[in-house]
């Protein structure tokens, strides 16, 4: 019989804080990570892939025409020009790693801060901005580029995603065999979202159905001022395997590996093997929308810490030193943002109001004989006013 | 042409609609093997299989939410929530994106689910098994709320409900699920779902009433013309959006109304309909709409629910009341 240690709860193991806390900052040595912040190519044993020259630039393009978008959309608040913008500034590798991951015929459930997925799915930046500007709530066809409209209560659209996977499974699109048909669906949401229950729900009906369905956690480590500490007493990937499938850590600032392990996640669950939870260890390097005020919960030494892992700079020191781009390539790019941070500009000052008889379409399929009654009455409302606008 | 239960023709028209269109798929807790708590689902995965009856883990919000999903992908989810008071975990989804996505992506995205709820009271069940929350889903834009009352509706209603392109609450009264039976014609003709429908015609007062209340308020009738008064009857059958139409053409001609229903008083079906019948037939009224409803008060013991719940004596003392105003 072995003498119990002192501090050490019997039968129950050791403490779980000292699994996660302060010490993990850097992410653990869970994290998988092929681009290292210093912009050193490192190897993984399990998530190891060549990258092509073009692909390499092609990263860097997306994280730098994603970042414009985040940067211009911030400014065209704080002109006025939006009511709210919910930054994405430090998460530009998880999201194009994750986005340039997808086939055509994989679908995306994310939350409302996907700019850079939404950008690599193809939708225009502009239909972003209509959302917070308030001219609409989405107005991209989601069956257009296989991507949801954003969803801005916290995890609800996971089960979206669960239910869109077994539809798939329906639909005979999985384990197929074909990489033209086979397909999966990818759920983003953050680490605040992980405590909700839909999340956990999803989980569970994922698991049960072997739905082909990667969740997508960035864990930005700040739900508006709550800590990761306040979410979780383990580190998020390791509660996968309670709900029966594999959780990944990746670096979340490293375009690479998180390219590399969402891809083999999706793989996975094309091949109907099933969900696969991946973390994408990352930091909200902004505040959580253009209405927060960061000072007041959190140290600006972690943000200097964080800053040094920037996902983009390493990119660009990669390239930089093994001759894969010039100054041309970079100053092209630069032009190719502030062009597109033009358009953006221009675009968004050009959104039209929506008809406040507007309010009426959509209700439903067809209009109900009451809402009509409704419109008719506002209708004539507005119409008894001099210079009326309908 | 066969006599059957509203169980029965909820069964039936879940296997017909299932029939017509594969893309119909019945998603629950215990509708597959069980075929329900209620036997609603009997059979029908046998007949179908486990990918179109599916049961579900035990999370009511994760099945409405994966039930969105699925309706994303083309199909036409029909859910089953096993008790009326199980509900609210899923009134979140129910609420907040089942009602709203049609509005949201201006008409892009369809959302042709039915959320099936067993409920209202009378059968000796324990606490949340007896609940009427249908003014909270009539109350809520963008969702479609119906009752269906009889054997024969059920049929019908159920399958009118998985054809409509928008999302539908369907409220069944459990306490009816195997009593009364009905004979089913097959052949026939349904009227529209959202349509109210006078099903005994009357002079003096109007009393409308859906789901289980239409049986009561039948039996109200039948016994005040034993004393020579003339009560019609109108079973609403949508809640949302409301059939006013024959209703108005009622109060016009009786002047006169009772409407009762299960759920609480306060803030109430009852409410919304005397609201509207004031305005539209304020001068063809000769006394206050009354309300006959449960009290304000949570769902009781079950050994005094039948206090609790609108019987026929307090329809008819309504009735009364509305007489002697």
């Amino acid at each position: 019989m072995t003498q119990q240690q002192a501090g050490e709860t019997p039968g129950f193991g050791p403490d779980l804080v000292e699994v996660f806390g302060p010490s993990q900052q850097d992410g653990g040595p869970e994290l998988v990570q092929l681009l290292t912040p210093e912009g050193e190519r490192v190897h993984h044993p399990e998530f190891d892939l060549d990258f092509s020259e073009d692909q390499l630039r092609g990263f860097y393009r997306d994280m730098v025409l994603t970042r414009r978008i985040d940067t211009e959309a911030t400014a065209l608040q704080r002109h006025g020009e939006l009511g709210i913008w919910a930054q994405l500034l430090g998460q530009e590798a998880a999201q194009i790693g994750a986005g340039r991951a997808l086939r055509p015929q994989d679908y995306v459930f994310p939350t409302y801060r996907e700019h850079g997925v939404a950008y690599c799915r193809g939708v225009n930046p502009l239909d972003l901005l209509g959302l917070f500007r308030g001219v609409d709530q989405g107005s991209w066809d989601p069956s257009e580029n296989n991507f949801g409209l954003y969803t801005i209560v916290i995890g609800a659209q996971t089960l979206h995603a669960t239910g869109y996977a077994m539809g798939m499974q329906r639909d005979g699109v999985v384990g197929t065999g074909d990489p033209d048909r086979d397909a999966a669906v990818i759920a983003h949401f953050g680490d605040g979202a992980s405590s909700q229950g839909d999340v956990n729900e999803s989980f569970i009906f994922a698991a049960s159905y072997n739905a082909p369905v990667v969740f997508f956690c960035q864990n930005n480590q700040w739900a508006i001022s709550e800590p990761i500490e306040r979410q979780t007493r383990i580190p998020l990937y390791q509660r996968a395997l309670g709900f029966g499938f594999p959780g990944v850590r990746v670096d979340g600032n490293d375009v690479l590996a998180t390219y590399a392990v969402t891809q083999a996640a999706l793989q996975r669950a094309r091949e109907g093997q099933g969900p696969t939870f991946v973390e994408a260890y990352t930091y909200r390097m902004g505040a959580h929308t253009t209405t927060d005020d960061p000072t007041r919960y959190r140290l600006s030494d972690d943000l200097e810490r964080w800053k040094l892992k920037d996902p983009i700079a390493r990119v660009e020191v990669y390239l930089r030193r093994n001759g894969l781009a010039d100054d041309d390539f970079f100053e092209a790019v630069q032009q190719e943002a502030n062009d597109l941070g033009h358009t953006l500009r221009e675009g968004c000052k050009a959104l039209p109001d929506p008809q406040p008889l507007s309010i009426f379409d959509h209700v439903f399929t067809e209009m109900t004989e009451e809402l009509e009654q409704q419109r008719e009455g506002f209708d004539a409302y507005l119409a008894s006013f001099e210079g009326a606008h309908r | 042409m066969s006599k059957i239960t509203l169980a029965k023709g909820l069964n039936m028209g879940l296997r017909k609609a299932m029939e017509d269109d594969p893309k119909v798929l019945l998603m629950g807790e215990d509708v597959g093997k069980l075929g329900g708590v209620f036997r609603i689902t009997d059979g029908l995965q046998k007949d179908f299989g486990e990918d179109r009856v599916i049961d579900s883990p035990l999370a009511e919000s994760g099945i409405v939410g994966t039930a969105v999903g699925l309706a994303l992908r083309g199909y036409r989810p029909v859910v089953e929530i096993q008790f009326d008071g199980f509900v609210y975990p899923a009134y979140d989804q129910i609420v907040c994106q089942v009602a709203k996505m049609t509005f949201r992506s201006q008409g892009k995205i369809k959302m042709p689910m039915v959320i099936r709820i067993p409920f209202g009271g009378g059968i000796g069940a324990v606490e949340h098994h007896s609940e009427s929350p249908e003014a909270q889903f009539a109350h809520t834009p963008g969702l479609k709320v119906v009752a269906c009352s009889n054997p024969v509706d059920g049929y019908w209603m159920i399958q009118q409900a998985i054809a409509c392109d928008d999302p539908v609450i369907f409220l069944e009264p459990k306490r009816q699920y195997h009593a009364d039976k009905a004979e089913l014609d097959e052949s026939a003709t349904p009227a529209p779902l959202f349509t109210s429908r006078v099903v005994r015609g009357g002079t003096d007062v109007t009393v409308l009433a859906y789901g289980p209340t239409v049986k009561t308020a039948l039996s109200a009738a039948e016994a005040a013309a034993g004393e020579g008064k003339s009560i019609e009857v109108i079973d609403l059958r949508t809640l949302s959006p409301l059939d006013m139409a024959p209703v108005y053409d009622s109060v016009r001609r009786t002047g006169r109304v009772v409407v009762t229903h299960e759920a609480h008083v306060n803030l109430g079906m009852g409410a919304e309909l005397a609201a509207r019948i004031t305005e539209n037939c304020f001068y063809s009224l000769e006394a206050p709409v009354l309300r006959v409803g449960a009290f304000d008060t949570p769902y009781p013991p079950s050994r005094i629910e039948e206090d609790y719940l609108p019987d026929l004596d307090r329809v008819l003392d309504a009735v009364d009341r509305s007489l002697e105003f």
